[in-house]
């Protein structure tokens, strides 16, 4: 087997061990989502987004915060302002790239938080069953019924206008969806014969949710938290657009757009670019999503 | 239903369908409490002052201190969540601190707002958006399903109030084409009498088409908007169930007898999905009638989404336990209704 | 139009179907004035608890006064109104006012003395957010009836002590001087409210026009009242239709479909101003924008510091660009056409100058936290302030909150800096006098939340006396001189940086003539304008 290739090695239908299995499967999923030419073109331009976000201070033309009163509301294309500046007269293209940074930090934020949670309650619930699963059960659909936008605006105006808080609130109307099908997971789980074999064996309920329960909720988690990127984000434009996202002079892109709709008239650039790069950014989201459930989830999909 | 489900308890206890209705009776009800009490202690910890809502900036201590009492806030925080839930009990939903009101009436007046427009907006989304689904289907892979695709992935990935306000910016601005924000121009307001609230119907009733039209023009911008955004949900979902039809064993048999493509997609595999169907447009709805806040807002619509937001940045606790007690019912009703469609159609839920 | 505007034109002349017939195309009627203005500040139309500025437009119209501003000729001061006449005492404590005959209110009842100092009387009793206009001569719950009372035809009004007669009846103008009708208010009367939840959504005014709707949010109706005893006003309905977004209030009045647009931006008004039957009018207001820091602060209380501050601030830069054609420079407590007020403004900005102030106080990098409310413009001249901060090592942080959040922390005397707007409440230097160099307790404990001194910890050194004294003078030129005097101590020794007066700019069709907002000292009136 020494002529064997890596790529062969990586298709072959005889796994030697697990690892090799798992790599397999791995490098399988990549090859099928490759073909899928929309969710190359979405994971491209989050691929650019990050590097953007990166290396913000070398790719801005100008600083993001310096103002210019005398040079305010220029139009595209002018002369060192690709996208013209803002009412203070600071460069929109360098807000725009400054932007992603915060864009990136709240998606991440709120896809690290907002998942854990549900997959928490959900598999507990799940798992527990009994009056757990109807407390826990109710705190969902509590939190489900409230109006999402109405939830987060209360939240953010009860602790305070503020990223960190956005980022909470967001999360806050976020989880309950997860913690339904993280528990429609265990559900189906915790009956499988293998789990009884575990638990013969001595296993506890601690180490079953955690070694063997968790690991087969994340995939249908993954995808679904990729389909809600795009939410998140305009949730958090949303809140950024009424003024309860981050604060001045933070070149947040709702916020940018709140503050350009003032001169939506004469001055139209100042609110778009800000709304074009925030449509296309949720847009990369959900094509990768796309793509993703069609590998990770096929049944869910097409 | 399962009445004829015999295989209960030995001791003839209460009929299932009963037991049920009890059931959800009273999940409802802790639903709503739940709701109601996390909206009541938001309220609460705001670091907005009520009272300052109320007096202003140049108030005096003790014209502060009067309807600090007034208002009851010297009490223990439970006791005035009882006293709050004994008069929504009574079907009082106490006064709106902002605007002198009864809160029951502010939200009779904004709810039709909110009403009518996701109505229209549900319509529109149903409209375009099934049939557009089902040809996605049935021609997978065609130019339709591609473009298809685009307009529901672009509704997903659009800033909705960016959208509404390019609108408002194009359409009314520009064009000309449509009625500016606000449910009616000036010189209607009041014009017809208000019976439902639905300004479309009540100039209906009234037989007044220039009222009408002039309505019409307004709401059909925000309308479609929405519409847009309930199409590209609804378009995909019956996209993906129509697909699952198509593949099954039935419809290769059909096809094979030599049953028409027609009656294939729209008597046998549109059929079996209606139920589902209904479930995710019940789903859309709700999330219209919850108020589309960023709608409301940029185009002046004075529906119940701006109407608790306001509220809830003046510290008008009333109202906005009001509005949400009103949303959260209807949330929960929608539920209830596309579960229960559910239960009477589909065979493998009885 | 631009570009982008005239691609999208063209693209969409294509489309152009059946929709179009939809669009609503129409001039306002000849007898009807429709103004698109932000109304969502009205919470009560109470004249005795009624504090916003939408809220008085409401009253000014619905409610006739004692005495009264005409907005034809504002700078006359105030003029009879019910009151035909009235007299001063020798000891100058009592002013007795002869009632006007034949007037009545829009119920029908005759307006009569009694209805007035029932009116007055209600306002102090009741005791609501603007009582203090007429407490602070002494009025109070338990001897409003003896101090106010009527007879006959004469109703004679005794305050606690002398005070210049101009003041006392340039309070009366504000809208708690509104005279209201006692039969009608007191037959709605609940649980001994003396009207109030009745009053909050209705009228009982005898003044041009009448309450037909007031739906908070949306609009106010108001038809002429055709009894009205100036005559009946020539606009014979009136709507006030809330519209929040400038942009949509300009699009509204460049297709006609309103008369009056009161919440132009600086952008919009430029724009609008070139559309074809635009005018635009403007007139100076009383509201002042101004930073405040609070004196708690170590290093906030150092003169020099405070003097460094006034320098940090952008003036013109502001001025002509994003406040452009909105607010003018002034650095005064008392707003231009004041009486006393002064127009000196030394103060320039300059970075270096600050610089130099801060590192004679020994200050070096410093972190403040600045509130202000979520208006654009203020967010603007706090990120303005902010930049120039920061080139002197101030970091600045901006927390933004609705008005009812930031208000609350700076009244409990917690922010750093609060950058807001300060209107006066009726047309006597003592209004602004009385709250930003007055402060005859600096103590938590005093609480007086009202006093803009106060909310700075600012012990006014040694300027509350002289404000005292300012007020009961009765000769008009020493109360200027002593005016201009407490200026000049203000703005050199001041916690506040005192910045821009208001300019409103009513962008309106060319045909409304005669349109008055009621500049610096009352609100707007609708009965003298015609199209």
């Amino acid at each position: 087997m020494a002529e064997q290739t890596l790529r062969e090695w990586l298709l072959t239908d005889t796994p030697t061990s697990r690892r090799h299995a798992k790599l397999s499967a791995l490098y399988q999923g990549w090859l099928s989502f490759r073909s899928n030419t929309m969710a190359m073109i979405g994971l491209g331009i989050l691929v650019a987004l990050v590097l953007i976000a990166v290396a913000a201070p070398i790719l801005s033309p100008h600083d993001p915060f310096v103002q210019d009163l005398g040079n305010r509301l220029l139009p595209l294309g002018t002369e060192g302002h690709v996208f013209g500046t803002d009412s203070l007269g600071r460069d929109i293209l360098s807000r725009l790239i400054y932007g992603a940074r915060i864009t990136l930090y709240i998606v991440a934020l709120v896809a690290l938080i907002a998942p854990v949670v549900g997959l928490l309650v959900g598999t507990v619930s799940g798992y527990a069953g009994g009056w757990i699963d109807v407390v826990l059960m109710r705190i969902t659909d509590i939190f489900l019924a409230f109006p999402r936008l109405v939830l987060a605006l209360a939240f953010v105006a009860a602790l305070g206008a503020g990223i960190e808080n956005a980022v909470l609130a967001i999360s806050l109307t976020a989880w309950p969806p997860y913690a339904r099908i993280a528990r429609a997971e265990t559900l189906t789980i915790r009956s499988s014969d293998y789990i009884a074999a575990i638990r013969l064996q001595g296993a506890g309920a601690l180490r079953i949710i955690t070694r063997h329960i968790w690991p087969l909720c994340i995939s249908s988690l993954i995808v679904r938290v990729t389909l809600d990127m795009a939410g998140i984000i305009l949730a958090a434009a949303g809140l950024g657009f009424l003024g309860l996202g981050a604060q001045p002079p933070s070149p947040e892109w709702g916020a940018m757009i709140s503050e350009g709709r003032r001169f939506i008239l004469d001055h139209w650039w100042v609110a778009t670019m800000p709304g074009l790069a925030i449509f296309t950014v949720s847009l990369a989201f959900n094509l990768l999503g796309d793509g993703l459930r069609d590998v990770l989830d096929p049944k869910a999909g097409e | 239903m399962a009445l004829t489900d015999n295989k209960g308890e030995g001791r003839a206890s209460l009929p299932p369908w009963i037991k049920t209705t009890l059931l959800t009776i009273g999940s409802i009800a802790v639903t709503m409490l739940g709701l109601l009490f996390i909206t009541f202690i938001i309220g609460r910890v705001m670091p907005i002052d009520p009272v300052l809502a109320i007096v202003g900036e140049r108030a005096s201590q003790s014209t502060y201190d009067a309807v600090f009492l007034e208002l009851g806030l010297d009490k223990p925080l439970i006791v005035q969540f009882l006293y709050y839930l004994w008069d929504v009990l009574h079907l009082d939903f106490g006064t709106s601190l902002l605007n002198a009101r009864p809160v029951s009436e502010d939200i009779a007046r904004v709810f039709p707002a909110t009403l009518e427009l996701a109505t229209l907006g549900i319509i529109i989304g149903i409209l375009l958006g099934v049939p557009l689904g089902v040809v996605a289907a049935v021609r997978k892979g065609s130019w339709i399903d591609q473009i298809a695709r685009v307009l529901a992935l672009v509704g997903y990935s659009m800033p909705i109030f960016w959208l509404g306000l390019m609108g408002l910016l194009i359409f009314y601005g520009i064009l000309g084409w449509v009625g500016g924000p606000g449910r009616v121009g000036i010189f209607y307001v009041d014009v017809v009498p208000s019976v439902t609230g639905l300004i479309l119907v009540d100039a209906l009733l009234d037989g007044n088409w220039d009222v009408f039209k002039d309505a019409f023009s307004h709401i059909i911008l925000p309308a479609s908007l929405l519409g847009y955004f309930s199409l590209a949900y609804i378009s995909r979902m019956t996209r993906s169930f129509m697909l699952e039809q198509l593949s099954a064993e039935y419809v290769t048999t059909a096809r094979v007898k030599g049953m028409s493509e027609w009656d294939v997609v729209w008597k046998h595999a549109f059929k079996n999905i209606r139920v589902q169907l209904i479930t995710v447009i019940a789903l859309s709805y709700a999330n219209l009638l919850e108020g589309s806040v960023l709608t409301e807002i940029i185009f002046s619509w004075p529906g119940i989404g701006s109407y608790i937001t306001t509220a809830l940045l003046s510290a008008d606790m009333n109202a906005v336990l009001g509005g949400t007690v009103v949303v959260g019912l209807i949330f929960i009703l929608l539920n209830i209704f596309s579960d229960l469609l559910y239960r009477v159609f589909d065979p493998r839920a009885r | 139009m631009n570009v982008f505007s005239k691609l999208l034109t063209s693209a969409a002349i294509g489309l152009a179907v059946s929709v179009a017939s939809f669009a609503a195309h129409a001039e306002t009627p000849d007898n009807m004035l429709v103004i698109a203005h932000r109304i969502d500040d009205v919470t009560t139309i109470d004249p005795a608890e009624s504090f916003e500025f939408a809220g008085s437009d409401i009253s000014r119209n619905v409610y006739s006064r004692l005495v009264n501003l005409d907005p034809m000729d504002l700078d006359a001061g105030y003029k009879p109104d019910l009151a035909e006449s009235w007299e001063v005492s020798e000891d100058g404590r009592t002013i007795t006012f002869t009632m006007r005959e034949g007037v009545t209110f829009h119920s029908g009842n005759p307006v009569t003395a009694e209805d007035a100092a029932f009116s007055l009387q209600r306002a102090v009793i009741l005791n609501k957010t603007p009582a203090f206009i007429l407490t602070q001569f002494g009025f109070t719950a338990e001897n409003a009836t003896e101090t106010i009372r009527a007879d006959g035809n004469k109703l004679m009004i005794t305050t606690d002590k002398k005070y210049a007669t101009s003041f006392v009846l340039n309070c009366l103008t504000a809208t708690i001087g509104a005279v209201v009708d006692k039969e009608t208010v007191m037959a709605n009367e609940v649980d001994g409210d003396m009207g109030n939840t009745w009053l909050r959504t209705n009228s009982a005014g005898s003044g041009p026009y009448k309450l037909d709707s007031w739906k908070p949010n949306e609009a106010v109706t108001l038809s002429s009242n055709p009894d009205y005893y100036g005559g009946a006003p020539a606009m014979e309905r009136v709507i006030v239709r809330h519209v929040l977004e400038s942009a949509s209030q300009r699009l509204l009045l460049e297709r006609g479909d309103i008369d009056i647009a009161r919440n132009l931006n600086p952008e919009d008004v430029a724009g609008a101003s070139e559309a074809e039957g635009v005018k635009i009018a403007d007139e100076l207001k009383g509201r002042l924008m101004y930073l405040a820091l609070n004196q708690k602060h170590p290093e906030l209380s150092k003169p020099e510091v405070r003097q460094a501050f006034k320098h940090l601030i952008d003036y013109e830069g502001m001025r002509d660009s994003f406040l452009k054609g909105q607010y003018t420079i002034h650095q005064n407590f008392l707003p231009a056409t004041y009486l006393g007020a002064s127009d000196e403004n030394p103060f320039s900005y300059d970075i270096d100058k600050a610089k130099e102030l801060l590192a004679a106080a020994g200050v070096d990098g410093l972190e403040l936290e600045l509130g202000v409310r979520e208006a654009q413009e203020r967010i603007e001249i706090a990120q303005s302030f902010q930049n120039a901060a920061a080139q002197v090592g101030i970091t600045v942080n901006i927390t933004v909150g609705t008005s009812k959040q930031i208000l609350a922390r700076y009244r409990a005397r917690e922010l750093d800096i609060y950058l807001g707007a300060w209107g006066p409440d009726y047309p006597d230097p003592q209004t602004n006098a009385g709250t930003f160099a007055y402060n005859p307790d600096n103590s938590d404990e005093a609480n007086a939340t009202g006093l803009l001194a106060w909310r700075n910890s600012w012990d006014t050194g040694g300027l509350t006396e002289k404000v005292a004294a300012a007020v009961t003078e009765g000769d008009r030129d020493t109360r200027v001189q002593m005016y201009l005097d407490i200026q000049a101590q203000f703005r050199e020794t001041s916690p506040f940086v005192v910045m821009f007066q208001q300019i409103e700019q009513s962008a309106m069709r060319d045909d409304v003539t005669n349109w008055s907002t009621g500049q610096a000292v009352t609100s707007a009136a609708y009965w003298q304008v015609t199209k």
